[in-house]
């Protein structure tokens, strides 16, 4: 039983506590208990709260016992991306700067999981202030993909989805500001969506590029990934960039799986050369299974899309460079005295904590950033990039007229082996090429599993975008993209993952 | 564009206040000298004449109404200050000696 609770579908388990054949505390023990057997290995953890989880999900039962009306997803579990703040548990953001933190409130997206009624089982790893592919630059030590411990679980939110993939969650909480959500579903086999920027809250989350960074869902199947987002999205009066609008029906969407007369317009640039050959074979494959359910296919051209990783690696450090300055050793986070002087001044203190609580990725990115804000550059840089993000924009309302849904590859390639990109930033920045541009435009993105790379037998991602505010059109295309994978592999892709649990874990767990 | 020189990092770091060791100055000067060169593509764009965007949403002058609700305590604003000193955050001397 403990088994089939962990590889339930979240919408499984909604129904089996409905239902009360299960309990809250039931479905919470047999995740903890998950963790305990896997995650030494996967270290997809940062910190697992099991008393907290346990009473939240004790709560549940009790309210469900009394006959309270519960939300439909009360008592599932969620894992929480350690990006987003969260009243009494400890919140570093992968860094050295915040480690001990414990935030005195919730964010936004943690209060309505916790008014949902879904006890939060712990903190995701993540890259320093989200800032990776592969979650390498956490300072507490990477996460290991369950396909191959060897390999990355994408980033950053390589916790995320780690521990979907592992099985220690059926839930978990994500950002996205270049394709921190997208990248990892797809290197692990599982699902996740980057909403419209402003459908759901940043309040409460550690900024990385205000302009472009997003929370999301993330799960192992479209239906689940829709139940979350629903959960999580909305208005929020704390957020001003929070969009004031109902939020679209994905939850529909994604059960009605609907894709006869949708115009799919596959992006010219984001295909191809540059892409593993099984990525691309996968993603193939699953435009005939679009056609087969009575979509028409169109080929669209983002000709802009080419230049956007390079603004992207301007907007994106410019902003960083800016939130990044609230780490000043004076209110909370680390603080650290120079050493071999007396009395030093309040900026000595600053800048030997940033030397001492940042790692290099970080340290290189507010330098970078910095550097195109400063004066004599900002035009060059900043404002080029600016311009570059305009025309980003104007191609994807070109191509949203002759399609009502763009796909691609998620990641140019499948998980790489941890170790291979570290020393290079540019090829670790290239992992992201197909999903900047969505962040750019502030439109909605998934990634969902197409199958395994005939060459190395890993995740391969699809990746749908849809028009801002469009978000159930991702879930009407995934679903239906979904339901014919599935049929095809005879089951789940998970399925065909490595257990994990036999023996003793294979790998070292990081501090 | 004119290369960046261990000069540039250092004065950068410098407003950055992040203190950098001799060996990160030097390993920062090759890997931003990389990066930047990728990154200045982006003037090889049609930007001529183009609008620049800073935001993804047309959204602007966004208030709530101004009412009191609750916020934290001082205490548990104050709990992860590095030091504090009566209900204050305590920092280190802001002015130069002299």
């Amino acid at each position: 039983m403990t088994n089939e609770l962990t590889r339930a579908s979240a919408a499984d388990l909604a129904h089996l506590l409905a239902t009360r054949e299960v309990s809250a505390v039931e479905v919470t023990q047999a995740h903890l208990d998950r963790t305990d057997a896997v995650d030494g290995a996967v270290h997809a953890y940062l910190h697992v709260d099991g008393q907290g989880a346990l009473a939240q999900a004790a709560e549940v039962d009790r309210r469900r016992r009394d006959g309270e009306d519960l939300h439909e997803l009360a008592g599932v579990p969620i894992a929480v991306k350690d990006v987003m703040a969260t009243e009494g548990l400890p919140t570093t953001a992968g860094s050295r700067m915040l480690q001990g933190w414990i935030p005195p409130y919730d964010a936004t997206v943690v209060a309505r999981l916790r008014a949902a009624g879904m006890p939060i089982l712990g903190k995701t790893n993540m890259d320093e202030f989200a800032m990776g592919s592969s979650t390498e630059h956490s300072a507490y030590g990477p996460s290991h993909n369950p396909w191959d411990l060897d390999r990355i679980p994408g980033g950053s939110g390589g916790g995320s989805s780690a521990v979907l993939a592992s099985f220690q969650a059926p839930l978990a909480t994500g950002t996205d500001t270049g394709g921190s959500i997208r990248q990892p579903a797809a290197v692990t086999g599982t699902v996740g969506t980057k909403p419209t920027y402003g459908g759901v809250s940043r309040y409460g989350l550690i900024a990385l590029a205000s302009s472009l960074d997003q929370a999301g869902p993330c799960a192992r199947t479209v239906l689940d990934t829709a139940l979350l987002h629903a959960v999580m999205a909305g208005h929020d009066p704390m957020d001003s960039t929070s969009i004031n609008a109902v939020v679209p029906d994905v939850v529909g969407a994604a059960r009605r799986a609907e894709v006869k007369g949708m115009r799919i317009g596959i992006v010219r640039e984001l295909t191809g050369e540059g892409f593993q050959d099984g990525v691309q074979a996968r993603f193939d494959e699953s435009v005939q299974h679009l056609v087969d359910a009575g979509a028409e296919v169109v080929e669209v051209s983002c000709p802009n899309f080419t230049a956007a990783l390079a603004a992207y690696y301007l907007i994106l450090p410019s902003e960083a460079s800016s939130n990044l300055a609230k780490f000043d050793a004076m209110r909370y986070g680390l603080r650290v005295l120079p050493e071999g002087i007396d009395e030093p001044s309040a900026e000595q203190v600053m800048a030997a904590t940033r030397e001492a609580g940042f790692g290099d990725e970080v340290k290189r990115r507010i330098i970078l950033g910095t550097y195109a804000l400063s004066s004599g550059y900002y035009d060059a840089y900043y404002g080029s990039a600016q311009k570059v993000r305009r025309l980003i924009f104007d191609d994807f309302a070109r191509a949203f007229e002759a399609a009502d849904v763009l796909v691609s590859p998620t990641a140019p390639t499948t998980a790489f082996k941890l170790g291979d990109k570290l020393d290079d930033p540019m090829a670790m920045y290239l992992n992201d090429i197909a999903t900047i541009p969505a962040n750019l435009a502030g439109v909605p993105g998934m990634s969902l599993p197409s199958g395994l790379a005939d060459e190395d037998g890993l995740p391969t991602g699809f990746q749908i975008l849809a028009p801002a505010m469009k978000d159930d059109r991702l879930y009407a295309v995934g679903a239906a993209l979904e339901q014919r994978l599935v049929a095809s592999w005879g089951g789940p892709l998970l399925d065909r993952a490595p257990s994990l649990a036999t023996g003793a874990p294979t790998t070292t767990k990081e501090a | 564009m004119a290369e960046l020189t261990r000069e540039d990092v250092r004065h950068l770091a410098g407003l950055a206040r992040i203190e950098l060791s001799d060996a990160e100055q030097d390993r920062m000067v090759g890997e931003l000298g990389v990066i930047l060169e990728s990154v200045a593509t982006v003037q090889q764009s049609p930007i001529e004449g183009v609008e620049p965007m800073s935001h993804p949403m047309p959204i602007v002058n966004v208030t709530r109404p101004d009412v009191v609700r609750p916020s934290l305590t001082p205490e548990a604003a104050l709990a992860g200050a590095p030091e504090v000193d009566q209900q204050r955050f305590s920092v280190p001397r802001i002015l130069d000696q002299e």
